[in-house]
């Protein structure tokens, strides 16, 4: 049985610590303090719609999620 | 002790002395607005960015508390009452409209726009009223584009937002009636787009709804106005502001014109710099016992944020209260932080840019011709009537 992962990449050119994905996602995402940008708890996950969320809500579009290295979030 | 809330008259841009004094006492405040239950009141940049951040404060509480309020009727639906997953389910359809690439497409429209309101105001003769003759009409024609909103309409739907963020004004059994009013409006129009669709954002919504039953009638009606009031009340608001600032810092006003490039960084700290709420954002109900700073919430209070305090917090910013238009900020909070951070951050970005470059690069000489007239009765600071000539 073939197990799918996801990864989960912020980019931090582009992040601009809205806190969107860490109030909405705290298990995927979070905060550093003070100037720290949003970053992966964990670089890859077990798929979670979730994530998903987050990519398309990002107001900086920051946010990429993968799976197997082909992105899919956020969603076109 | 608890005391009377907000503290500002709103006739100014000042942010009034007791928020420095509160930054500077341990612990929040504890304020009583007009209406509605006694509340926290976070003042600081650590507290405010915590408490709009963590999941255990929610807004879909407020709904069924006393919520804390400057006149007697409330708003009782609409996105900013939503927790996840619902405040997640409707956010999703709209984010994609308010993206920093589709704003981008937007902008040589939105330069357009400013640039013909300027060349309006320049045949109309000074001096001119720069809330009515631009600073309102250019997010009015933005968002009523993007959205699909007649912009003839404008005199009808500008009295409902009035009333929408209205301090005082209105008895309960009014903003009721107002607010039934402009959703039979947005009714009317969204009937309309669903006999014709076209390429706007009521389209793509109602298609969201027929096709793919991602949301009600009533949260369609409410989202698009919304959007509609959301989307130009501020930004109408901040392109005065930031002018006045402007006029009020002239080595920073003669920094912006001889290099323009310094506009979308002195945005930002303008967005830092000037207040532009009355009072502190919509109040977040603690959904059980959190910890913030050294204060213990219990569950069920509310608490209220200052993002204008906190954007002049002396422990986050050096040097605060300075403007420092060729310096731009990290982080302020001008568009809030969490999950109802501002949705239409990038637009409005883009607009007060363009808004700033028009009118500074067109108007060399731009100056008042006359007293502003200060909104006295909107949760948003701002002049009414501001008289320039150029």
């Amino acid at each position: 049985m073939v197990t799918m992962t996801w990864q989960l990449k912020v980019d931090e050119n582009f992040c601009g610590a809205t806190g969107m994905c860490a109030a909405l996602a705290p298990d995927l995402f979070e905060l550093g303090a003070r100037d720290a940008h949003a970053h992966p708890v964990k670089p890859e996950i077990d798929p979670d719609e979730l994530a998903l969320d987050a990519a398309d809500q990002c107001p900086m579009q920051a946010i990429t999620v993968l799976e197997d290295g082909k992105e899919i979030g956020p969603r076109p | 002790m608890t005391v009377a809330y907000p503290f500002n008259e709103p006739g100014s841009l000042e942010l009034h002395e007791a928020y420095y004094e509160a930054q500077k006492t341990p612990g929040m405040l504890r304020v009583r607005m007009p209406h509605g239950e006694p509340a926290w009141l976070a003042t600081r940049y650590e507290d405010v960015r915590f408490v709009l951040g963590d999941r255990r404060f929610s807004r879909a509480m407020a709904a069924t508390h006393d919520e804390p309020r400057m006149q007697a009727g409330r708003v009782d639906s609409g996105i900013l009452l939503m927790d996840p997953p619902d405040h997640t389910r409707l956010r999703t359809l709209v984010a994609k409209a308010f993206t920093v690439r589709r704003v981008e497409e937007l902008r040589p429209r939105a330069r357009e726009i400013a640039t013909d309101l300027v060349k309006d105001m320049v045949a109309a003769g000074p001096p001119v009223d720069l809330v009515d003759m631009f600073a309102l009409s250019l997010p009015v024609a933005v968002i009523c584009e993007l959205l699909g909103v007649p912009v003839e309409d404008r005199p009808k739907f500008r009295v409902w937002s009035d009333n929408v963020l209205s301090t005082s004004r209105l008895t309960a059994e009014q903003f009721v009636a107002s607010r039934n009013e402009l959703r039979d409006y947005m009714h009317g129009l969204i009937e309309d787009h669903r006999a014709a669709p076209r390429d706007d954002l009521i389209s793509a919504l109602i298609e969201a709804r027929d096709e793919r039953d991602r949301l009600s009638e009533l949260e369609l009606v409410d989202l698009c106005n919304g959007i509609l009031v959301a989307g130009h009340e501020t930004t109408a608001s901040q392109i005065p502001n930031f002018l006045v600032t402007l006029f009020e810092h002239p080595e920073s006003m003669a920094k912006l014109r001889s290099d323009p490039s310094l506009i979308p960084g002195a945005v930002e700290e303008l967005m830092r710099f000037v207040p532009l709420g009355v009072v502190g954002g919509f109040a977040r109900y603690a959904t059980e016992d959190v910890l913030v700073g050294d204060v213990l919430v219990r569950e069920g209070e509310p608490v209220m944020v200052s993002v204008g305090a906190a954007n002049r917090d002396a422990e986050r910013f050096s040097a605060p209260t300075t403007l420092r238009v060729d310096e731009p900020p990290d982080q302020h909070m001008g568009f809030g932080h969490g999950v109802h951070h501002c949705l239409g951050a990038a637009l409005a970005r883009m607009e007060l840019q363009e808004a700033l470059r028009v009118l500074l690069t067109e108007l060399p000489n731009l100056h008042m011709a006359g007293d502003i007239v200060w909104k006295t009765e909107l949760l948003v600071r701002g002049p009414l009537r501001m008289p320039v000539g150029w």
